[in-house]
C-alpha cells in the first residue's frame, strides 16, 4: 500500500500528503462523495477504512461539510473557509513579479506561439504512441 | 597576476553563456546542482577578480600606501594592471555589492513574507485550496511549505493529473527549490551576465519537479498532459500579471521533454563545467598569491627606504626599523 508500514497507520509525512489528495479530489468534484466514490477517484490503492479515517479527520478539522447519504455520509469541502483563503489568495498573486520569484507556480504564462504549440504536442503523439508511450 | 587575475571573469563569461543551453537538457536534478555549484563558484571569482583589480588601484593612494607601509613606485612599476582597469574594476565591483545588498534585503523580505502567508492560509494541512474559478497553483516555500491550488484549477484536471500537480508542487518543496532560486538570483545581482543563467535554472527547478511527478504516478505523459492542460486553462482566462512573459515558452518546452525520452545523465558537460570553475578557483588563487607578493615587495622597498633614511640622519632608530620591516621576517608572522 503507498506510504503505509506493514497496512498500519501511514508515516506523518504520508499521512499529510493523502489528506491532501483526498481534499482535492472533492474539490474537483461536482457534489458531495461518500468514502467509496472518493476511493475510486484517489489513483492510489487505498483501503477503504483509511478514507473514511482521512474524511473524518478532514470533517473535524472543519475542512469538510457533510450529509446523510444511506448508512454513511457524504462528504464536500467547506467553502466558506475556502472563500477566506481566496481573500488572501489575491493578495498573494497581486505581489507583483518580485513576489512570484518567491511562489513556484505550476505553469508559467503562455503565448499565442505556445498555446499552438502545446495543443498541437497534447493532441499529436497520443494518436501513434500508447497511453504512455513516453520513452521508447 | 598580467592574466591569471582575468582567468575568473574570462570563465564567468564563458560559462554564463555556454551553460544555460546545456543545462536545459540534461537530467534537471544534477543539471540544478551544477548550475548552483557554477553561480556560486563563479560568483566568488568574479568578486575576487574585481577585488584584486581594484587594490592594485586603490593601493597607489598615498594615504593607503602610507597606512600600508608600502612604496607606491615599486608597486606600480610591479603592477601589470592599468589603472583604467583597475577603476572599472572597482566601479563594477561596487555596483555589484550594492546591488547584492538591495537583492538580499528583497530576498529576506519575501522569504519572510512568504512564511507569514504560509501561516495565514487557513488550515493546518499541506493543501490550501481557493474557491476561485482562475486556475492556480503554486507552492509557498515556508516551514513546512504549502501548496495552494485553485477549485478552477483541480476541477480542470483529471484524477491521475490531479496526483502529477500536487506531487510537482511537493518536489518543489521537499528539495527546497526556493533556495536554489535565491542562489541564482542573487548571483545575478552581484553579476548580471549570469541573468540567462538564472533564467535556466528556474526551467531547471520545473523539470525537475515534473520529473519527480512523472516518478510519482508512474507516467511522463499523464504529467505532459496536466501541465500543457493547466497551462491552457490558465491563459484561456488570462488575468495574471504580464511579468512572467519572460519564462514563456517554457511550459511547451516542459511538455515536449515530458513526451520524450527521459533526459539523459552525461558526465561530459559537467566535467567540462567542474574543469572551467578549478579553472577560475586556480586563476583567483594565482592572482591572489602574486598580488601579495606585490605588496610584500613593495613593502620591503619601503623599509629599506626608511632604514636609508635613518641612517642618513644619524640616529639609531632601531625600534621604528623593526617596526616598519614586521612584515616580512618570515619569524615573526606568526606572532
Amino acid at each position: 500500500m503507498n506510504g503505509f508500514r506493514d497496512g498500519g497507520t501511514p508515516g506523518r509525512r504520508a499521512r499529510g500528503e493523502l489528506e491532501s489528495n483526498v481534499l482535492a479530489a472533492l474539490w474537483s468534484a461536482d457534489g458531495p462523495l461518500t468514502a467509496r466514490q472518493v476511493l475510486t477517484g484517489l489513483p492510489d490503492d487505498l483501503a477503504y477504512t483509511t478514507v473514511l479515517t482521512i474524511l473524518s479527520r478532514l470533517y473535524d478539522k472543519g475542512m469538510l461539510v457533510r450529509h446523510r447519504a444511506g448508512r454513511g455520509y457524504a462528504y464536500e469541502p467547506a467553502r466558506d473557509e475556502a472563500s477566506h483563503t481566496a481573500h488572501r489568495m489575491k493578495s498573494l498573486l497581486e505581489g507583483g513579479s518580485d513576489r512570484e520569484a518567491v511562489l513556484t507556480r505550476f505553469v508559467s504564462e503562455l503565448s499565442e506561439r505556445d498555446e499552438q504549440l502545446l495543443q498541437h504536442l497534447l493532441s499529436g503523439p497520443e494518436d501513434h504512441a500508447g497511453p504512455d508511450g513516453a520513452g521508447h | 597576476m598580467l592574466i591569471s587575475v582575468y582567468v575568473p571573469l574570462i570563465v564567468t563569461v564563458v560559462l554564463s553563456v555556454l551553460a544555460p543551453r546545456p543545462a536545459r537538457r540534461l537530467a534537471p536534478r544534477p543539471a540544478a546542482w551544477a548550475l548552483a555549484c557554477t553561480a556560486l563558484v563563479t560568483t566568488v571569482g568574479w568578486t575576487g577578480s574585481l577585488a584584486l583589480l581594484a587594490f592594485t588601484g586603490i593601493a597607489q593612494i598615498p594615504e593607503v600606501a602610507a597606512e600600508g607601509r608600502w612604496s607606491v613606485p615599486v608597486l606600480r612599476a610591479e603592477n601589470p594592471v592599468h589603472l583604467t582597469v583597475a577603476v572599472a574594476g572597482a566601479l563594477v565591483l561596487l555596483a555589484g555589492c550594492v546591488s547584492l545588498v538591495l537583492a538580499a534585503v528583497r530576498q529576506v523580505r519575501h522569504v519572510l513574507w512568504a512564511r507569514r502567508e504560509c501561516a495565514r492560509v487557513p488550515g493546518d494541512g499541506e493543501l490550501a485550496v481557493v474557491d476561485t474559478d482562475a486556475p492556480q497553483a503554486f507552492a509557498l516555500p515556508g516551514a513546512p511549505g504549502r501548496i495552494v491550488v485553485s477549485r478552477g484549477m483541480l476541477r480542470c484536471l483529471d484524477d491521475e493529473e490531479r496526483e502529477a500537480l500536487l506531487a510537482h508542487e511537493r518536489a518543489h518543496l521537499r528539495r527546497r527549490h526556493h533556495l536554489f532560486q535565491a542562489v541564482w538570483r542573487l548571483a545575478a545581482a552581484v553579476n548580471p551576465l549570469l541573468r540567462p543563467l538564472a533564467d535556466a535554472g528556474g526551467y531547471v527547478l520545473e523539470r525537475w519537479a515534473d520529473e519527480e511527478a512523472a516518478t510519482h504516478v508512474g507516467s511522463r505523459r499523464v504529467v505532459a498532459r496536466a501541465v500543457g492542460r493547466a497551462a491552457l486553462a490558465s491563459s484561456s482566462r488570462t488575468s495574471a500579471p504580464p511579468a512572467l512573459a519572460v519564462t514563456g515558452g517554457a511550459v511547451p518546452q516542459r511538455v515536449r521533454a515530458l513526451l520524450g525520452p527521459p533526459p539523459p545523465r552525461r558526465t561530459l558537460p559537467i566535467a567540462g563545467g567542474a574543469l572551467l570553475l578549478t579553472l577560475c578557483c586556480a586563476g583567483l588563487a594565482n592572482a591572489a598569491s602574486d598580488s601579495d607578493k606585490m605588496v610584500d615587495d613593495a613593502q620591503r622597498a619601503q623599509c629599506a627606504e626608511t632604514i636609508a633614511h635613518v641612517d642618513a640622519a644619524g640616529r639609531p632608530a632601531h625600534a621604528r626599523v623593526r617596526f616598519c620591516c614586521r612584515h616580512h621576517r618570515p619569524g615573526e608572522r606568526q606572532g
